[in-house]
Order: structure tokens, then C-alpha cells, then sequence
């Protein structure tokens, strides 16, 4: 191997600083911002305090926090649900066809969310093509009843984040031993077996990750809830946004912030050490 | 040659086709939609919806501040995120690790995170919201992704070359100028085009970095949607999709995406 020149390094301080500047920098503010009070006029009193804090166990704001946990499980739940078995069925498809699965499933969720929420909206929309579909079929339902709710927070959620659960498994059970499912088949198992068994236990790391790439975002998630839910759906990522953007609460925004990333943290390493030790146990 | 694989149960297929379908009707009744026009007995082919858009001096103003941002953020994390995957490829930089940690940092953060506390930086730094705010959030969070575009690169090509021009007495500058930047040209289009792309595509930092009169076009498709659909977002809309599709082709084409998906699916087997 070459040997490293150290005038080189002179290339890395752009990037190193321009992170030190505004990705570090930002983050410690807020983290400062938390524990001041509010200005008169917006803005930040410089005097310290926990009154921010505080307020979060206020009952509306922690169930706020807790009805966005619970959304956030119930989509990453039916993101595994779901995303598990198409994962399943597009790495046992012939090579073509996995190449045109990845690209079908990629293309609209590197396509602007707003434009895809659009969509969603215009389909379940008042006289979209789901309520035409639902009149002509004789269901007896509230028209209004579909433009805003939290069902189409989920839907619009699990659709949105499905692609994150689907590849981190796809690749796992891409490169999986598939001769184990034949010598379950040979021995008398079902496919249920052969999920159960086999295909879940050993792909519990890509599981873990696909878990924590849908996790992560949706709970901090602004655009769904806000085009999809309405004013009655607040969920976290709206109540923080509303404290900048809104009421120009910062410290209380900012404390809000910091424990929804305190929440974030402590579930990733949760779901990461899930998908860990099973694997130790093994070698 | 490939191990024959059984076949996943039909209902898992099923699924599969269910939730494409699912993703890809609404996409294609709004495409649609741009191309109708309703009156109160019929529907109509029209493509009126796309002419009120070629006349909109506004949505031509957000369009080109879009661009404006696209390429300014491409060209300077397409450079930022180059030149520190050569230090923490190819040299002795003392702060190596730490890049790394930050750019991970910059890659796991909540979104929402990420633009409120650029928000309440830039006010602290009394900076006013502008393009220029815009553009230096939108650089924060792209540069980690062309650094693993390159740093995936630069790991795959073959070092000999370079060891060879070192024998031969090339100081590292040159090497650097006549065999690594050359060698490296592909992926550096491909960070170019990501960058570009993530930023074209971005709502929410944009949302709350920028300031008046410096809307792009996902900003200006939130606020009218905010106020109700009209034809001409369907047609707004699909203009966006297929430019982003045609860049996505380009990308999905490139050697060093293929490198970046495949070297961070192994290490995520790997972990």
C-alpha cells in the first residue's frame, strides 16, 4: 500500500470544519437553547432554566409524544408486516426480474414526498378514484370522513417508508443459503416453518435495520401528518415545527427536540442490540 | 452460475404486486389528471394545465432558484465531500475518525433536527434567511452523502497505479491531480447528480432555512396544496417526477452508485 503523505491532509479541513461549523455547531445551540427561557417577543432570554422541560410533561404535549410512538411502531410494524414477505418473494424471483423489483420500488421513493403525497391525497381524495370505487361497491361511508384522518397518516407512512424496510432485507435473503429452505421442504416443513425457522432467525441484523431506518424517520415526521392528518392529528415533528415556525418558542422547541432525540437514541440502540446478540450466540 | 432458489409462497408474491400497484396508481391517476380537463358533462384531453404553467413567471422564479440551489449545493459537497474522502482515503489527516463520525452523525440526525437547529444558527449567527442560508443547510446534509459516494470509489480502484507513480518519484500532489481526480471523474459525476438530486427534491430544510422570496419549487407545491388542487399541480407534479426520474436513470446507470449499494449492503452483513 502507498504510504500516506501528510500534506494531503490539508484536504480534509474544508469538510472537517464545514461539519465542525454546521452540523456540530447547530446541534450544541439547540442543546443550549433547551435550558433558557423564552423571549418576550420570541427569541431567547439568556437565563437559565428548566421551565421547558418541564412543560413537555404537560398532558397535551406528552400525548402528543406518545399517539407519534405509537404511530411510529404501528408503521414499523406494518412496514415488517408487509415489507418481509415482498422482500421474500423479490429474492426468490428469477435475476431480471429482481433487477426491474428494485428499480419499480426505488423510483417513487426517490420522487419528492410532497408530490407523492399529493397523490395520495388526490387518489383517497373527496370523488378521488377510492371513494368512487367505495360508492360504486355500495359501502356506506362519510365522504369528508377520507380527506383527513389518522388511518391516512398511516397509509401515507407506511407507503413512504416501506422501501427502507424491503431493501436492507432483500439484500440479506439476496445472498441467503437457500438450500436450508429445500432441506426443510425435503424434511417436511411448511413455508411457515421455513419463515419462522429459518428466514427470520437469520436475518434478524437486516430486520433490526430496516426496523431503525423506518423508525427513525416517521417519528420526527412533519409532511405526512400535516398534508394527510389536519390540525387534529398533531403529532411531534408538527408540535416542534409550530414552536419555530409558529409560536417562536425556541427553548421549549428546542427542548422538545432534544427529547425526541434522547427517545430516538435509546430505541435505535435498543431495536441495533436486538439484531445483535443472536448472532454472537451462533458463531 | 446461481443455486436454484425455491420460490417465496404465492401469497408472498401477491403481496408484492398489491403494494406496487398501491404505489403506483395514485402516481399515475395524478399524471392523469394533468392531462384532463373537467367540465360539468365531460372530460376532456387538454394540455392547458401545462401551458398555465409555462406562463407562471412565479413557478419560473422557483424554478430557477431550485436550480440555482441544485447546482450550487452539487458543485460544493460534490468538492467538500472529494476532498475529504481523499484525506481519510489516502493520507495521515489527524482528525480522520472524527470526519467519519461526523459525517455518520449528519446521516442518522432526524431531518427535523437537522433544520431547526440550522435555523436557530443561522439567527444566531444573525445570518438573514436566503438562498445562500438554503443553500449552506442543503450542503450539511448532502456532503456526507458524496463523501460515501467517493470514499466507496476511491476503496475499488487499484492502489498499484498510484504506488507505481510514487516509485517513479510523483509527489502526492501530482498523483492526486494525473491519476486519483481522472480515475475518479465517474464518481465525482455520480456525487454531482445525488447531490443535485437531494437537493431539488428537498422540502423540509428548505422550509425552514429559507426565507421570503427564496421558495423553490417544493416549497411553492406545499403552499398551493396547502390551498386546495388545481389541475395545475397534477401537471406541476408530473413535470417534477419525470425530471427527477430521467436524473434517477442517470444515476441508477452509474459504476460508482452500483459500488456504494453494494459495499454498504456487505458491511451492513457484516455489523
Amino acid at each position: 500500500m502507498k504510504k500516506p503523505d501528510r500534506s494531503l491532509s490539508l484536504l480534509g479541513w474544508p469538510a472537517f470544519l464545514w461539519f465542525l461549523i454546521f452540523l456540530i455547531g447547530p446541534l450544541l445551540l439547540v442543546l443550549m437553547t433547551s435550558f433558557f427561557k423564552r423571549g418576550l417577543y420570541g427569541g431567547i432570554d439568556w437565563q437559565f432554566s428548566f421551565q421547558s422541560y418541564v412543560r413537555i410533561f404537560n398532558a397535551i404535549y406528552f400525548d402528543i409524544f406518545w399517539k407519534s410512538l405509537k404511530l411510529s411502531f404501528l408503521t414499523t410494524a406494518l412496514c415488517l408486516l408487509i415489507g418481509f414477505p415482498m422482500a421474500w418473494a423479490m429474492a426468490t424471483a428469477t435475476t431480471t426480474r429482481r433487477v426491474v423489483y428494485v428499480f419499480l420500488l426505488s423510483i417513487p421513493f426517490l420522487m419528492n414526498l410532497i408530490i407523492r403525497v399529493f397523490a395520495i391525497r388526490l387518489f383517497v381524495g373527496y370523488d378521488g378514484p377510492l371513494v368512487q370505487l367505495l360508492t360504486w361497491l355500495h359501502v356506506d361511508f362519510d365522504h369528508y370522513v377520507m380527506t383527513q384522518n389518522q388511518i391516512l397518516v398511516l397509509y401515507g407512512m407506511v407507503t413512504s417508508y416501506l422501501p427502507f424496510m424491503v431493501f436492507p432485507i432483500y439484500t440479506a435473503l439476496e445472498k441467503f443459503d437457500f438450500s436450508l429452505i429445500e432441506a426443510n421442504a425435503d424434511l417436511g416443513g411448511n413455508s411457515m416453518d421455513a419463515l419462522f425457522k429459518i428466514l427470520i432467525p437469520n436475518t434478524r441484523q437486516a430486520i433490526a435495520n430496516g426496523c431503525l431506518l423506518v423508525f427513525v424517520p416517521t417519528l420526527g415526521e412533519f409532511v405526512i401528518p400535516d398534508l394527510l392528518g389536519g390540525a387534529k392529528n398533531m403529532l411531534a415533528g408538527n408540535l416542534i415545527t409550530e414552536q419555530f415556525l409558529k409560536s417562536r418558542d425556541w427553548p421549549f422547541g428546542a427542548a422538545l427536540s432534544v427529547v425526541l432525540t434522547i427517545i430516538l437514541c435509546a430505541l435505535a440502540y435498543g431495536i441495533s442490540a436486538w439484531g445483535k446478540p443472536h448472532q454472537e450466540k451462533e458463531d | 452460475m446461481e443455486k436454484h432458489r425455491p420460490r417465496a409462497p404465492a401469497w408472498c408474491f401477491a403481496i408484492l404486486f398489491i403494494v406496487l400497484i398501491l404505489l403506483y396508481f395514485p402516481l399515475f391517476y395524478m399524471m392523469a389528471g394533468s392531462l384532463v380537463e373537467k367540465t360539468t358533462d365531460e372530460l376532456r384531453l387538454t394540455l392547458r394545465w401545462y401551458q398555465d404553467i409555462m406562463s407562471d413567471r412565479e413557478l419560473q422564479d422557483a424554478l430557477v432558484r431550485s436550480l440555482i440551489v441544485a447546482v450550487c449545493n452539487g458543485l460544493l459537497s460534490t468538492i467538500l465531500g472529494a476532498s475529504a474522502a481523499i484525506t481519510i482515503m489516502r493520507s495521515r489527516f489527524r482528525f480522520k475518525r472524527s470526519l467519519q463520525t461526523l459525517s455518520t452523525i449528519s446521516l442518522v440526525m432526524p431531518e427535523l433536527v437537522f433544520a431547526l437547529s440550522l435555523l436557530s444558527w443561522f439567527f444566531i449567527l444573525k445570518l438573514q434567511l436566503s438562498l445562500l442560508t438554503v443553500i449552506i443547510a442543503h450542503v450539511s446534509f448532502s456532503l456526507s452523502f458524496t463523501l460515501l459516494v467517493i470514499m466507496s470509489r476511491l476503496s475499488s480502484l487499484d492502489f498499484s497505479i498510484e504506488e507505481a507513480a510514487q516509485d517513479l518519484g510523483a509527489s502526492s500532489w501530482v498523483i492526486l491531480r494525473k491519476i486519483t481526480l481522472p480515475l475518479l471523474r465517474p464518481a465525482l459525476g455520480t456525487a454531482f447528480i445525488l447531490a443535485f438530486l437531494l437537493s431539488f427534491d428537498d422540502f423540509l430544510i428548505t422550509f425552514f432555512t429559507g426565507g421570503v422570496g427564496s421558495d423553490t419549487l417544493p416549497i411553492k407545491l406545499y403552499a398551493s396544496m396547502k390551498i386546495g388542487h388545481t389541475p395545475k399541480l397534477n401537471a406541476l407534479s408530473t413535470l417534477m417526477i419525470l425530471f427527477s426520474i430521467s436524473f434517477i436513470i442517470i444515476l441508477a446507470r452509474s459504476k460508482s452508485f452500483k459500488d456504494l449499494l453494494s459495499s454498504s449492503s456487505e458491511s451492513a452483513q457484516r455489523e
